[in-house]
Parts: structure tokens; C-alpha cells; sequence
């Protein structure tokens, strides 16, 4: 029985998680960059969700609406002042940018709303579903719930939109996909609004469990996140789902054993380095060899 | 190791990729100081051939000799120390290098230039000596291609032309046996393109190597080519002379049609 | 000709010079503690961000776990140092430390060498942090007897008067071997593997060797400064050495120009020297502003020397260029046998595909592979 709860748990952050992949592996895919700041998308969306519950304390869903399109705005502007100027620059001028972009929130968050931690909750759904002896905390299903449905809402949207089979055009080959008539800009604009929005979402899920918000809020589930991307096959969609959910149940289990839990982290990015190093397409990518 | 009357043979080379025979059956058998052609059609597999020679890839039927020594499955480095050099389709210079410095890394595993690492850091005598004498032998090799006047400029700063010589350049300061070169004439105007025959001509004489081009340039090709082969679909359609080669009716068929 | 090898050698020259004035004045009671520990803070930064320049610079990889190695050097030459002796005044046993800590973060180096030789990029770039995170974890996770646990490590601090003059000989060691290393045959192939590597392997460059040398003497040097932060200090704790450790390291080579190592050592002591003035002005909250200010430069720098549609701007308004008309230089004598490759590139030609970029769909690939081009 507990090990059935504990997979729940490990069930829902993974969800968690691969909301936040999407975000990387679709700016991954499209844009070709790894986008260091989507981490900190999240913290923003905690902060403006924080300065929302401040000002019209008992609407939450409006809280979360605002913050979603605040992340979503802000994703697009980061994109046209920061990235697209190096667009067809070399990567590493990118990548010390996406850095930069980073650093920049979090600075800017410590500057604003200083550094000792708000208290948040925004969603508090308490409760747990009994079924026998097993017994699921409401928030989990709640979570699972949503990331499989937004999962499912973007597969759709890729493959039966124009703009989603644009998207994947684009990730094709940036330059056919713009001789075709696609406007690559606006394309990888809707990449990073997606993502940031997504980014947003799973900060909402994120408070649930540990409602304490800082200014490094976002960083380290960013960079988990982009674990779970790269281990479900950076590019995919689906990977980024299986990524996470994978990477959610690993870092679930863990917690559980005493012996290693101190190690959760050091665990985590060791599983990273060795997919990298023995498949580095990932379980899901495909590989795409270097044209000599 | 045996003695071959060939410089390079490739006996029934090949490779696929997942099922689909890229190259399948390639004999080639080049003669000390030949220049040798390697024409067909887009997408025959010319630069294929060049990369299972290279170790770019590694051939999955068949083996190649240089001078009678098996090179299959060496990786590309050790290719290129048995005496394989080669250019590039689309050139591949260091672009942030100066040309000295370009041909100079081609210089860089050359016995007569050996210096190592703690040589270097404590700036022993020999470093002076090694680095003074590589630049030389850069500085001569620049001559022959012209490009003595640009050396002091950055490699992506050349014109095209120039990037095509340098680039050969650089593949001859590793010392080759045999000398690979992927298109050498694409992209340029008439004038350049004698120029660079006239250039080919030269190193063949001057450094006594073995030349292995492939060219799209047919013209080019009977001029310069002692003997040709004829790839097309990654067999051999025709080899020889390169006159009865092109006229072979097989090849006229693969170029134009019925 | 003398004139030639005096420019060369100039940073050298000028760093020792430095070295005997301040010895001198430490050892004669002169110097206030306070620029004692400046002053040990800029060498430690210097050493710093001089090997990461080597990685970012010349290997052309982004690096962002040069704190991990640090870290390693930190604990593991505190750990010698407290073996041997408990106030640790002694120059053979800070020597020793000293090379154990960097020997033990080269092997380190070495590891993450490894991932190197199938790894470009983002990947690459990705691998070290997870790297440094995880080392820190190590150390945080360690029991109290052996690297004091989240407590840290207690360390013998070690006389700023003498620490001081340490800093500058192994600023001085660094700067030689990494500048004559890298103004040298090897150092040509070192960068022939950045603007080319496909090209630099047809050429026989041994790419194994090269890529695995930089991460080894870069993370040697960040060991050895690492030792040297654990004996300016009285603990050494994880949290220092994180991720945005590594930004700032990154940040003084960006700023001092990718592939100048004069450069990468005029911003390291430029920012360490703020970091010290505004930390004493910039009281509090606004400390952060340090900060902010930092992300701002790496991003407008960076778009400023990278951005295609500057290039423009940057052709027309070129320090060098400008440093060039102030001298009335003549161009004819830039044909000299002095050929400039090495601070050539503020830019970082990375146009090779990723060796293991990826796709959603495979069907191109294959379709590549099978035209043979």
C-alpha cells in the first residue's frame, strides 16, 4: 500500500515536472536553444500569483489566470529583446544569454519582493480519496488530472492545427519551413508563449505541495525539468511526458529509502550524465547524425 | 604488410544504411602518382566513397589498402596519419584561425616538428626551434597556392577560391600518400578553375602524390584525370580512361536519360 | 625582436612586478587586512576565471561547474591541511594541499573530460552543472568527522601576509602554463577542435587528448584555487560553491572577451574588487543590485559582440580598432611573423551541428544519410 502511494505521489510531481519539460522541449525542438531561464518563468508566475491573491485575495482561479498570461506575455518579450536578436548566432553566444536572462529574474525577484520566502497557498484542496486501505490526497488526483489534459490538449494541437504542424515544420528544418511560407518568427513566439504558460501552470501545482516561494523558486525544478526532457528524448513531446513522470517516481521512491534520500539530488543528476553519455537521444528522440 | 603495385585498392567496398545500400561493390585500384576521378550523378555516392576512406564511416562490406596496408576500421585521425588527407564539399576551414595558422595545424603531427606539452609550457629552446620551423614550412606551402600574401588574415575573411586552396593546403601539410578532394572546382569561374588545374598539376609533380578527386565538372575531369570511375546508385558504372568512360553508354544513359 | 618577445611576455612582467610590490608591503606590515583579503580574493578570481577561459575561450565549450571543481579543491586541501596540521602555518604543508586539492579536482576534470569526447554544447554545458551540483550534494551529505556535513569544514585559516604572496606565484604559474600552453602547437590544435572539429579530425589532431588536457589543467588550476579559498577562510561550505558561483566565474571571462586571457584577468579583478566595494556600500537588500547589474552586462555584451544584425556597429566601432587609430598603427606592420590567431575571436564560431542534435522525427536524418552528401 505504501508503495502504491508513494507512486502516486512520485505520479504527481512527475506530472509537475513534465509540464515544465514541455516548456524546454519544445523551445529545444523549435528554437534550437536551450532555454536556461524557463525555470524562473515558474518563480514569476509565484510571485504575480502572490501579488494577485494580495490584491483580490479570494479569487483564485482569476490569480491563476492572470499569472498564466503575465508568463505567457513575458515569454514572448524575452524572446524578441534576448534571443531573437542572436538568432543565427553560435549557440554558445545563445546558452551565456538564456544564462544571463535567468540570472536577470532572479535578481530582479530579490530586488522586488526581497528574500525571505512568502507563504502562498493558492489552490488548497484538502481531502484524500479513500479506496480500502489506499488513500489519494485530492491534490494529486487534481494534478494528475491537469497534466494529462494539457498533455493531451498540446498533442492535438501540434498534430491537427495548422500552427502545430507549422511547429513541427519548423523543427524539421528552420530554412524549408520558411521557403514553404511558415513565419518562422511568429512560430517559435507561439513556442515560448506555450511554454511559459505551461511553465506558469505547474507553478500553481508546484505551491500545492511546498507553498514557500523565493527568488530561486523555479531553478532547481527548471533544471530537473530539463533532466526529465532530456531522459524521455529532447525534441519529443511525449518524451518530455514520460521524461517526467519517470524522473517524478524515481525522485519519489528515493525520498522513501533513508539511506539514500540525502542523495535525491546527487541521484538525479547522475541518472542525466549517464543517459547523455549511453543514449543521448533519450528513450523517445531520435538521433540526427552530422552531415560530413 | 605486402607491396602493392597500387596506392590505394578498395576491394568490394560498401555500406548500408539500415537496408539501403548507400555504396555496394566499389573496386577501385589507384597507381602511384595518378590523378583519379570519381564522377556520377547527385547522390551516387561519391562523398559517401570519400567518407568510408576517411573513417567517417565504417564500410560494412569490403576493405581498402593504401600501399597494401588494411586501413579499414581505423578511426579518422589514424586515417589521416597512414596518409589519407582530405577537403571538404563544403569547406571546412578554422575560421577564426589565420591561414598560417590554418596550414600550420596541418603540420601538427609531423615528425619533424615534435614538441611536447612540457616543452611548450616552459618554453624550452626546442619550442622556438619547432615553431619557427613549422611556420616556414607553412610559409612554402602558401607559396605554391599563392596565398603567402593572405597569411596574416583570417581564414573565413578569404575569398571563396582562395578558402578552396587553402583548404588543400592545409589537407597536404599532413604529409599524404593519397590526397582526397570533394569537389574542388565547385562554385568556381572559368578562370579559377584553370587555375586550380594548373595548381593540381603542381602538387602532383612537386610532392609526387596520388590524387583522388571527385567532380562534377566533366570537362575538368577529361582534362586532368588519368582514369575515372563511374558511380552511379553506389556501383560502378563505367571505369577507365576518362574519355571511353564518359562515352560508355551506360554513363550516357545515367546523365541524361534514355 | 626584443621588442616583440617584452610585448608578449608583457602580462607576466606586470603580474610579477605587482607580486614583488605587494609582497614586500604585506611582509613589511604596510597593507591593511582589508586589501590583504582583497588582494587575496582578486588572485583566487584571476586564477579562476583564467582557467575557465581556457574551457569557454579556447576549447570553445561552455563550463558551468567550475565551482564543483573548486569546491573539490576547497574541501580536499582544507581536509590535507587539517590532517597534517591543526593551525596549519606551515608553507610545506600549504604546498602540499595545494597539489593534493588540484591533483584531486584534475582527476575530477578528467571525468568530466570524458562526457566531453560525445558531448558538445548544451549537453556539455548541461553534464557540468549537473556535475557541480552533485558534488556539492557530496560534500553537504558528508558525515561531521569527514567534511564537517552542512556545518562545513573547519579550516585552518592561513596568514593573509603569506597567503597573499601564494596567490600571485600560482596566479603566475597559471598564466604560464595556460598562455604558453595555449600559444603553442598545441594550443593551435586546441582551437582548430573549436572552429572545426570534423575538420580538425580529418587533420589528424587528436581530439581525445586535446579535449581531455583543457578539462584536466582547467580543472586543476580551479582545484588549486579552491585550496586557496579554504585557507582564506575559517570554513568551507557547499553553498558557497553553486551554480551561481560558476555564472560569476563565467561572467569575468564573457566580459573580458572569449579568448583573451589578459582580458579574462582584467575583468576578474575588476569585478572582484566591486564585488568588495559594493558589498560595503550596497548594504542589505540592495546588494542584490550587484546582481542585476551582472546579468545585464553578460546579456548586452553578449548580444552586442554576437548579434548578426550588429555586425555593422561592431565593425565601425571596434575597441581594437579604436586602440589601433589612438596608436597610429601602421597596417603594413601587421604582416609581421607575430600572427594574432590567438585573441582572435570575441565571437565563438560553434556552426557544427551538435553531434548529437535532435529531432522530433528521425525521417530527415535518415534521408541525409542515404543521399551520402
Amino acid at each position: 500500500m505504501e508503495f502504491i502511494s508513494t507512486l502516486l505521489n512520485g505520479l504527481s510531481s512527475g506530472g509537475t515536472y513534465a509540464m515544465i519539460a514541455l516548456g524546454y522541449t519544445m523551445v529545444y525542438g523549435i528554437a534550437k536553444m536551450l532555454n536556461f531561464a524557463h525555470g524562473d518563468v515558474i518563480m514569476v508566475g509565484g510571485y504575480i500569483m502572490y501579488v494577485m491573491m494580495l490584491l483580490l485575495s479570494q479569487n483564485v482561479f482569476l490569480g491563476i489566470a492572470v499569472a498564466v498570461v503575465f508568463c505567457v506575455l513575458l515569454g514572448i518579450l524575452v524572446e524578441r529583446l534576448a534571443y531573437r536578436p542572436l538568432r543565427g548566432a553560435s549557440p554558445l553566444a545563445v546558452l551565456i544569454t538564456a544564462i544571463g536572462v535567468s540570472y536577470l529574474f532572479q535578481s530582479l525577484a530579490l530586488i522586488v519582493f526581497k528574500s525571505s520566502p512568502k507563504m502562498l497557498s493558492v489552490l488548497q484542496i484538502s481531502g484524500a480519496l479513500k479506496l480500502g486501505k489506499l488513500s489519494v490526497d485530492y491534490s494529486t488526483i487534481v494534478t494528475l488530472a491537469v497534466a494529462a489534459a494539457v498533455m493531451t490538449a498540446l498533442t492535438l494541437f501540434v498534430k491537427k492545427t495548422k500552427t502545430g504542424r507549422a511547429m513541427v515544420a519548423v523543427s524539421e528544418d528552420r530554412d524549408a519551413a520558411k521557403l514553404m511560407g511558415i513565419n518562422v518568427n511568429f512560430i517559435i513566439m507561439i513556442t515560448f508563449a506555450i511554454g511559459s504558460g505551461l511553465a506558469a501552470l505547474a507553478g500553481v501545482f508546484m505551491l500545492m505541495k511546498a507553498p514557500s516561494l523565493s527568488n530561486t523558486f523555479g531553478a532547481m525544478p527548471g533544471i530537473k525539468a530539463f533532466t526529465a526532457a532530456v531522459i524521455g528524448g529532447i525534441g519529443s513531446i511525449p518524451g518530455a511526458m514520460v521524461g517526467g513522470i519517470l524522473l517524478g517516481v524515481i525522485e519519489a521512491i528515493s525520498f522513501k529509502i533513508p539511506l539514500i534520500a540525502p542523495y535525491t539530488d546527487a541521484i538525479e543528476f547522475s541518472i542525466l550524465i549517464i543517459i547523455l553519455l549511453v543514449k543521448p537521444t533519450g528513450l523517445l528522440g531520435k538521433r540526427r547524425r552530422e552531415k560530413v | 604488410m605486402t607491396v602493392s603495385e597500387f596506392v590505394l585498392e578498395t576491394k568490394e567496398l560498401g555500406i548500408s544504411f539500415g537496408g539501403l545500400k548507400a555504396v555496394s561493390d566499389v573496386n577501385l585500384k589507384i597507381k602511384q602518382g595518378e590523378i583519379y576521378g570519381l564522377v556520377g550523378p547527385n547522390g551516387a555516392g561519391k562523398t559517401t566513397v570519400f567518407n568510408l576512406l576517411t573513417g567517417v564511416y565504417q564500410p560494412t562490406t569490403g576493405t581498402f589498402f593504401l600501399n597494401g596496408k588494411e586501413l579499414k576500421g581505423f578511426g579518422q585521425e589514424r586515417i589521416n596519419h597512414e596518409g589519407i588527407a582530405r577537403t571538404f564539399q563544403n569547406i571546412r576551414l578554422f575560421n577564426n584561425m589565420t591561414v598560417v595558422n590554418n596550414v600550420m595545424v596541418g603540420l601538427h603531427n609531423n615528425p619533424e616538428f615534435k614538441c611536447n606539452m612540457l616543452e611548450s609550457i616552459f618554453r624550452l629552446p626546442k619550442h622556438f626551434k619547432v615553431e619557427k620551423a613549422m611556420r616556414e614550412r607553412a610559409k612554402e606551402l602558401l607559396t605554391i597556392f599563392g596565398l603567402l600574401d593572405e597569411r596574416n588574415n583570417l581564414a573565413c575573411n578569404l575569398p571563396y577560391g582562395k578558402q578552396r586552396k587553402l583548404e588543400i593546403a592545409r589537407a597536404l601539410a599532413t604529409n599524404p600518400t593519397l590526397l582526397l578532394l570533394d569537389e574542388p572546382a565547385a562554385g568556381m569561374n572559368p578562370n579559377e578553375t584553370e587555375d586550380l588545374r594548373k595548381t593540381i598539376e603542381i602538387i602532383r609533380k612537386q610532392f609526387g602524390i596520388t590524387i583522388l578527386l571527385i567532380e562534377h565538372d566533366l570537362k575538368f575531369v577529361s582534362e586532368i584525370c588519368d582514369e575515372i570511375t563511374v558511380l552511379n546508385f553506389g556501383t560502378a558504372l563505367a571505369q577507365g580512361k576518362a574519355k571511353d568512360a564518359l562515352n560508355d553508354p551506360e554513363v550516357i544513359k545515367a546523365y541524361i536519360g534514355k | 625582436m626584443a621588442n616583440i618577445k617584452w610585448k608578449r611576455y608583457l602580462n607576466y612582467i606586470v603580474i610579477s612586478a605587482l607580486a614583488v610590490l605587494f609582497a614586500v608591503l604585506s611582509l613589511t606590515g604596510t597593507l591593511k587586512l582589508g586589501t590583504q583579503i582583497l588582494l587575496e580574493k582578486i588572485t583566487i578570481s584571476i586564477i579562476l576565471a583564467v582557467s575557465l577561459s581556457m574551457v569557454v575561450g579556447f576549447l570553445g565549450e561552455l563550463s558551468l561547474g567550475h565551482a564543483g571543481f573548486m569546491c573539490v579543491g576547497a574541501y580536499i586541501g582544507g581536509k590535507v591541511a587539517c590532517l597534517v596540521d591543526g593551525d596549519g602555518n606551515s608553507h610545506l604543508i600549504l604546498i602540499t594541499a595545494i597539489l593534493v586539492g588540484g591533483v584531486v579536482a584534475a582527476i575530477c576534470g578528467f571525468i568530466i573530460g570524458l562526457p566531453a569526447l560525445r558531448l558538445k554544447g548544451d549537453y556539455l554545458a548541461i553534464v557540468t552543472l549537473a556535475f557541480g551540483e552533485i558534488v556539492r550534494s557530496l560534500f553537504l551529505n558528508s558525515t561531521p568527522e569527514s567534511f564537517g556535513s552542512t556545518l562545513g569544514l573547519k579550516t585552518p585559516r592561513y596568514d593573509s601576509r603569506f597567503l597573499l604572496i601564494y596567490g600571485f606565484v600560482f596566479v603566475l604559474i597559471a598564466l604560464a602554463v595556460i598562455q604558453n600552453l595555449i600559444k603553442s602547437k598545441h594550443g593551435r590544435a586546441i582551437t582548430a577542435i573549436r572552429d572545426n572539429e570534423i575538420a580538425a579530425k580529418a587533420t589528424g589532431i587528436n581530439i581525445t587528448k586535446y579535449k581531455l588536457l583543457v578539462f584536466i589543467v582547467s580543472a586543476f588550476f580551479a582545484g588549486v584555487a579552491g585550496v586557496l579559498f579554504s585557507h582564506a577562510n575559517y570554513t568551507v561550505q557547499s553553498k558557497t560553491f553553486d551554480y551561481n558561483y560558476s555564472i560569476e566565474i563565467l561572467v569575468m571571462v564573457v566580459l573580458g572577451g572569449m579568448g583573451s586571457i589578459n582580458g579574462a584577468i582584467i575583468s576578474a579583478t575588476l569585478i572582484t574588487f566591486l564585488n568588495e566595494e559594493l558589498t560595503t556600500i550596497l548594504t542589505g537588500e540592495l546588494s542584490v543590485l550587484k546582481d542585476l547589474l551582472y546579468a545585464l552586462i553578460l546579456i548586452l555584451l553578449i548580444i552586442y559582440n554576437n548579434a548578426p544584425a550588429l555586425k555593422g556597429v561592431r565593425e565601425k566601432y571596434n575597441l581594437r580598432a579604436f586602440v589601433g587609430k589612438i596608436r597610429k598603427h601602421d597596417p603594413a606592420a601587421d604582416k609581421d611573423d607575430e600572427a594574432k590567431w590567438h585573441r582572435v575571436p570575441t565571437k565563438i564560431d560553434m556552426n557544427e551541428v551538435l553531434s548529437t542534435d535532435l529531432v522530433v522525427k528521425e525521417s530527415r536524418a535518415e534521408k541525409g544519410d542515404r543521399g551520402g552528401k
